[in-house]
């Protein structure tokens, strides 16, 4: 019998394959993923059509990963119900894998609104996937007039996925900028202008009322004609696994510090969950790799019997276009100190003498000496403040802490 | 494991440590042809103001949130050692994102570069330490 059974193949199931083998050298690991590849990462896929990475090279682990930490992987198979009470899950043939330890990292599956006329365009698609990424690749020509609709983190990656392959680009979004996720409008008018200067066409604040085969009418009325369109206007979790046994979701799958569900035994990790913002408490789908890598550790450390608690976790982001990088961490509350030289952008939010978020676009240097202070809560009183909002260094700290940082 | 320390209060804020480093992992055989004429874009840096100085490089953490963060799997640790696949890496800077010292920084080539305490290039023990006129940077083990 497995001692332990994964769902999911991505980053918070490997985050708990290790976190496992950490503690428990022996214990039988039965991981079991939808997709049929080994694991990758799934934010590469733009890079992937960029050129920058392959398919060998985007593996997120070895090829002996599964080996080594003596997994059995059941790739290309389907959970479609878990039984709590004889703590089994069944897969699509009907087949029953009982667990003494469970965890689901299901992650989240693109969002497609009903859009008039929609199912009539032949070449439409997510990017999500390694499939999705290598199905709109196929489709691509250089001729290729390309439609992108949503102008977030998914969408504008896509757009320097494609932009050199095909011979135009429209972007459209309801929002009145791009990457309102993690930008504010003087950030997000920067990144605009940069990509328009590489050829991107956006329509803001509009929306496709309906598509005719070929053509988008924008509730603008303005109409794009287009070869190949990507929906990319937002993610669900996949929570059903879970709250259809009961237990407690909202948006996703609710957390706590030790990745445990309201289930006993079924722990969750990944995009599928929702778990607190340690700097505010407030609890949020945190849907980012390094956050599902953690949260997966810390999962597979508890189910194997050990202790690890994950409270540290904000939400936060790096990502660039075509070399123009952004990094942007923490909740856009409080005071304000900004700076904007050309292209390179600043603005730190700070509240109660605490840092709690800030975008770096441009210089996005040592910008993790930023992310510790909103992470530790470090009190702005204890540091050089005017030091820290001149440029993320360490010599803003104490000499007693610098010591700490770098002498011990 | 044996880490680099570094005590500010012998350093000199002389910068051999960065020319050091930049020349070890040059690939060049030659301090001339590695450094002359070149901005060199080393792995650790001093910090310097009003009279201080000390040199920052990767601390090589025992909870390693830039290898935890790693979105490609091209940070790893070996031997205590946080390496980098720099063929692997795609320089999407998560790891600048998450590192507390500021230790990780872009190369020319748009991956990222970190300290490797000189395993893997010509030097084969960190060039930065051996370099240092004032021993205010070391190499050693501690508790």
């Amino acid at each position: 019998m497995s001692k332990y059974v994964i769902i999911g193949n991505s980053a918070a199931a490997i985050g708990c394959v290790e976190g496992i083998r950490q503690v428990d050298q022996k214990g039988e690991i039965t991981l079991i993923a939808s997709e049929p590849h080994h694991t990758y990462s799934r934010p590469l896929i733009s890079y992937l059509l960029y050129g920058k990475t392959d398919e060998q090279k985007m593996k997120y682990r070895p090829n002996d990963f599964y080996k080594k930490n003596k997994v059995i992987k059941r790739l290309g198979e389907t959970v479609t119900e878990i039984d709590k009470k004889e703590k089994t899950v069944t897969l699509k043939n009907g087949e029953k894998i009982p667990y003494e330890k469970l965890l689901v990292a299901t992650g989240s599956n693109p969002f497609v609104p009903h859009m008039e006329g929609l199912e009539s365009v032949k070449n439409r698609f997510s990017f999500m996937t390694l499939d999705d990424a290598k199905a709109l690749d196929k489709a691509l020509k250089k001729d290729t007039r390309a439609l992108v609709v949503g102008a977030g983190l998914i969408g504008l990656k896509c757009v320097e996925g494609i932009l050199d392959k095909v011979a135009t680009v429209n972007v459209v979004d309801l929002a009145d900028r791009i990457l309102p996720s993690i930008l504010d409008e003087t950030g997000s008018g920067l990144v605009k202008k940069f990509l328009e200067s590489k050829g991107v066409e956006f329509h803001l604040r509009d929306s496709v009322e309906r598509f005719e085969k070929n053509k988008a009418v924008l509730k603008s009325k303005k109409t794009i004609e287009f070869d190949v369109v990507v929906i990319a206007v937002g993610v669900r979790p996949n929570i059903s696994l879970v709250s259809d046994i009961g237990g407690k979701c909202r948006r996703a799958i609710i957390t706590n510090n030790k990745c445990e569900t309201s289930i006993k035994d079924i722990y969750a990790a990944g995009d599928c969950t929702e778990s607190a913002d340690c700097a505010t408490g407030d609890m949020k789908v945190m849907a980012l790799l390094p956050n599902a890598y953690m949260q997966g550790e810390t999962a597979g450390i508890n189910m194997a019997g050990g202790t690890k608690l994950y409270e540290n976790a904000i939400p936060m982001n790096a990502i660039g276009f075509f070399g123009y990088h952004m990094i942007t961490a923490g909740d856009y509350i409080g005071q304000t100190y900004e700076t904007l030289e050309g292209e390179n952008y600043k603005k730190l939010f700070y509240k109660d003498n605490r840092l709690m978020g800030y975008i770096m676009i441009g210089d996005v240097m040592r910008a993790g000496i930023y992310t510790s202070l909103i992470k530790n809560k470090t009190d702005l009183a204890t540091i050089d403040f005017e030091l820290i909002k001149e440029k993320p260094q360490l010599m803003a700290f104490s000499k007693k802490k610098r010591s700490e940082f770098l002498a011990k | 494991m044996k880490r680099i320390y570094v005590n500010e209060k012998w350093c000199l804020g002389c910068h051999l440590c960065e020319y050091y480093c930049a020349f070890a992992n040059s690939g060049k055989d030659s301090m001339v042809k590695a450094l002359k004429n070149v901005t060199i874009n080393p792995r650790i840096r001093i910090e310097e103001r009003g009279g201080i100085s000390f040199a920052v490089s990767c601390r090589h953490c025992e909870e390693p949130l830039c290898t935890k963060s790693c979105i490609t799997g091209a940070l790893t640790v070996n031997d205590g050692v946080i390496q980098i696949d720099k063929d692997k890496c795609v320089g999407c800077y998560t790891c600048i994102l998450t590192c507390p010292y500021g230790a990780i920084v872009p190369s020319e080539t748009g991956a990222i570069q970190k300290c490797e305490l000189c395993m893997n290039n010509s030097a084969g023990k960190p060039a930065c330490v051996a370099g240092c006129p004032n021993k205010a940077i070391v190499f050693e083990e501690k508790e």
